[in-house]
């Protein structure tokens, strides 16, 4: 019932001024200056981070290996160009907080000199299982932004019988258009990983979905795709967040995740389209993940254009490159303007995650003040997961946390639909995410506490076993003097 | 470069409460300004008084609670209010009318609460009922039609606006709901009550009735208007409409001599201006889609049963503010269904 007020296909979601024209006529640009120094966090990735086995002073080829990966969700990564190892030291992260990480220094010997791996002469009759091993062997991750890693996903497909491959081209924040700009010049490419993971996971057919604002995209796509009929191209309305996986799967299949599951739970597996690039050029190249297209936009940058990056270039060099207005820029953002993060500062390195580089000038980010919310619900109307922003925030703010639980806090994707339509200005995502942190620390607290309470609990017991037996060692030794005393007044009395 | 950390989305569309206000005030005024000439100068004096006082005691307020109050003042929410309290009005009512009407919609229905976006009933709304319980003669003396410059010269209205003239009984009469109720009290019946009912006149708004809500078509231009510019949506007013619609024809197919017929149902009183610019105060209605279906339906039934079995002929006021009163209540218990959950937020079955 009421299922006619629900849209069956996409719910929510916003048109927000794109931005995208600045970037996506231009080639990529693959003339970006090699680095001095290349800075690569040994973590790029959802899981454990990687292990270093370079020492310092050693020299390395163009991808090879220089931290391995640890466990089952974990990812490796290489050189990203050859040279010498300069340190293993703590080194600011690409995130809002640049707190130091683990990070492996370059320095650039200019010669970009590949390590030789053998590379497959059928790539595409290989075995599924080798072709998650190169994949995981190469350090691809899901290049979306949720850097989850690739090989456990196509594992995990080929465990559960999976009916379609889903891959993600909706690329629907503002200003992005790394994927659109692969699409239109890499197509054949993407098409052959498509199939690589097709073969991965042994799964029948595969769905491209791109956003309708990439036409050109979509026909080379398209071209590249017609003579597999397994894959099938199609194009999906412009309206953001459309590349929420889950949203984009509801929009093509009409199915939905369960809240609790994953996507192979209904027999879908779903992978970005620059993932699937990664993916050919790890398998038929043998060439590990050691740069991506990053696009540089924002109002403060004077020659918007998407650049291919290799890893651990700081972002300040690319900047540098796109020719960055210092003076005009006001924020500094990894990944679209939606849901991407604050950087404090440029000298951070590019990773696996990085989509974008935006300097954003003071008119892209114009914020009027914070009025109170009038409850007009543009915000449950823009919502794609179905919640009731208002009401979680007006719970947050009254620090009742439980109940913005309850009203489905943890369902929140924190895309940013709500926020972006408040005509208050309510940072409504910021709520959430404080929300969440909060309920994070309680959680942490309350565990803390049952420890302690535990602890203490366990000493009360030792102390008082300890007391009992003192207590009956007391009692031994009392009994025993007795006895020896009534001994000894017996054998007196028998001697008297 | 040092940089506020802070969350996002670092983007947001350019729509402001401020743009939202204004643009209600735009889709009020060709009513409105339709009402000023069916009524003449008293009725635009009686608008000035009111939306002034409005944005009067919305200063005071604003300033008693401490804090900005240019920025508030200027969000155009008292002027709203105003002028919603104005169209409400007898187009001939004193000065204080509306003095007392905007002070109570301002203070009474909003500031006690705590200000915009706090407040459980309708401002305008609460505000017409009080005044109406507590001066009914002035609250229900309906002057005739008498467009500007064919009626009262400018110095005769401002003489019934601000210095109570006692307003002559030669040119006041009833609405056509009022003359229905007085009617049925004397056993009359409808077809012969309604001999000189013109249901064009009626949607055009050529008849008695207060300011700003004698003409359907313009409040139904303006709604749409409001529509289209995605300021309100369909579920209220159509729901509400649809009701009072369906309840009316169905009495009047079963008795047409004691059930008025939807189109004069829908020509009268404050219907109209109630289902798209009352009942969809964002603030007082549910904030879900099928939350505002119960709420209009709600507003509807009330509506018609008030109007038919009430001691009032006109019930939208009293419908609006009973709604209002249930409108925490269904968004408690209605909530959107999440994704990859069922409606009682259990996830679906996999597979």
């Amino acid at each position: 019932m009421f299922k006619f007020l629900e849209n069956p296909k996409f719910r929510g979601g916003i048109h927000a001024e794109e931005h995208k024209a600045e970037t996506c006529d231009k080639p990529i640009a693959t003339n970006l200056p090699l680095p001095k120094k290349l800075y690569i966090p040994v973590q790029q990735h959802v899981g454990k981070p990687a292990e270093p086995i370079v020492k310092v002073g050693e020299h390395v080829l163009k991808g090879q290996l220089l931290a391995y990966s640890q466990g089952t969700i974990s990812a490796p990564v290489h050189a990203p160009s050859s040279g010498v190892i300069l340190d293993v030291q703590d080194f600011p992260a690409p995130h809002p907080s640049a707190l130091p990480i683990r990070t492996i220094v370059i320095e650039t010997d200019g010669q970009e000199k590949w390590f030789k791996y053998a590379v497959p002469e059928k790539p595409f009759e290989l075995d599924p299982e080798e072709i998650c091993l190169r994949v995981g062997g190469a350090g691809v991750v899901g290049l979306g932004g949720a850097v989850f890693p690739s090989a456990v996903k196509l594992n995990l497909g080929r465990k559960n019988q999976i009916h379609t491959l889903l891959i993600n081209a909706g690329e629907c924040e503002p200003y992005l258009t790394c994927d659109d700009l692969l699409m239109q010049e890499r197509a054949v490419e993407i098409v052959s990983g498509i199939r690589l993971m097709l073969r991965g996971m042994n799964a029948p057919k595969a769905i491209v979905g791109i956003e309708d604002n990439k036409s050109n995209a979509f026909k080379a796509m398209q071209a590249a795709s017609a003579e597999f009929e397994q894959i099938r191209v199609v194009q999906v309305p412009t309206r953001y967040p459309m590349g929420w996986d889950r949203q984009m799967l509801r929009y093509l299949t009409g199915n939905e995740i369960p809240a609790d599951g994953r996507a192979t739970d209904i027999g879908v597996v779903i992978h970005n389209v620059a993932t699937a690039y990664a993916v050919y050029q790890a398998v038929c190249l043998s060439k590990p993940l050691i740069s991506r297209v990053v696009t540089v936009s924002g109002g403060a940058v004077s020659k918007p254009q998407n650049v291919e990056v290799p890893l651990g270039t700081l972002m300040s060099e690319v900047l540098a490159f796109c020719g960055v207005e210092n003076e005009k820029l006001a924020r500094l953002i990894m990944g679209g303007p939606m849901m991407g993060e604050v950087l404090p500062h440029a000298d951070v390195p590019v990773i696996k995650a990085s989509s974008g580089i935006l300097a954003l000038s003071h008119e892209d980010i114009f914020e009027p003040e914070v009025k109170p919310c009038i409850r007009c619900s543009s915000c449950v109307t823009a919502c794609p997961v179905g919640l009731l922003p208002l009401e979680m925030a007006s719970r947050i703010k009254a620090n009742k946390l439980d109940a913005a639980v309850d009203l489905g806090l943890k369902d929140c994707i924190s895309c940013g639909s709500c926020s972006y339509v408040c005509p208050s200005n309510i940072p409504l995502v910021h709520y959430f995410k404080f929300a969440s942190g909060e309920l994070f620390s309680r959680q942490q607290r309350e565990h803390k506490a049952e420890q302690t309470k535990r602890l203490a609990e366990n000493r009360t017991h030792r102390m008082e076993r300890i007391k009992a037996e003192a207590e009956e060692d007391t009692r031994k030794v009392m009994e025993a003097r007795a006895a020896r005393q009534a001994a000894e007044a017996k054998a007196q009395e028998e001697n008297a | 470069m040092n940089i506020k950390p802070i969350s996002s989305p670092h983007v947001s569309s350019s729509r402001r409460v401020n743009d939202i206000m204004y643009k209600v005030i735009l889709a009020l005024l060709p009513a409105l300004g339709f009402g000023i000439f069916l009524f003449g100068w008293s009725a635009l004096f009686l608008t000035m008084v009111t939306v002034l006082s409005a944005l009067f005691f919305e200063a005071v307020c604003l300033k008693l609670k401490g804090g900005a109050v240019e920025s508030y003042l200027r969000d155009g929410s008292a002027i709203v209010t105003g002028l919603l309290v104005a169209m409400t009005l007898p187009p001939y009512a004193p000065w204080w009318i509306g003095v007392v009407g905007s002070g109570l919609a301002i203070i009474l229905g909003k500031h006690v609460y705590g200000g915009l976006g706090q407040n459980l009933f309708n401002p305008a709304m609460l505000a017409r009922v009080a005044l109406l319980i507590s001066f009914p003669i002035e609250m229900t003396t309906w002057v005739n039609v008498s467009p500007f410059f064919t009626g009262l010269d400018i110095l005769e209205s401002f003489k019934i606006t601000f210095s109570g003239v006692e307003i002559s009984d030669a040119i006041t009469g009833a609405t056509t709901l009022g003359f229905v109720k007085t009617g049925f009290s004397q056993a009359q019946l409808l077809p012969d009550l309604l001999s000189d009912y013109s249901g064009f006149l009626a949607f055009i708004g050529w008849e008695r009735g207060s300011l700003g809500e004698t003409s359907t078509l313009l409040i139904l231009l303006g709604g749409i208007w409001l529509m289209r510019q995605g300021i309100i949506q369909w579920f209220i007013p159509v729901s509400l409409l649809a009701t009072v619609t369906v309840l009316s024809t169905l009495f009047n197919l079963i008795d047409s001599t004691h059930y008025l017929s939807a189109w004069v149902h829908l020509n009268s009183g404050a219907l109209m201006l109630v289902a798209f610019f009352i009942a969809t105060d964002y603030v007082t209605s549910p904030n879900t889609p099928l939350g505002q279906l119960i709420f209009g339906t709600g507003c509807g039934v009330l509506i018609f049963v008030i109007r038919s079995w009430g001691g009032y002929p006109e019930g939208t006021g009293f419908a609006v503010l009973l709604m209002n009163s249930v409108t925490p209540l269904i968004d408690h218990y209605i909530r959107p269904r999440i994704y990859g959950r069922t409606r009682d937020g259990k996830p679906i079955e996999g597979g």
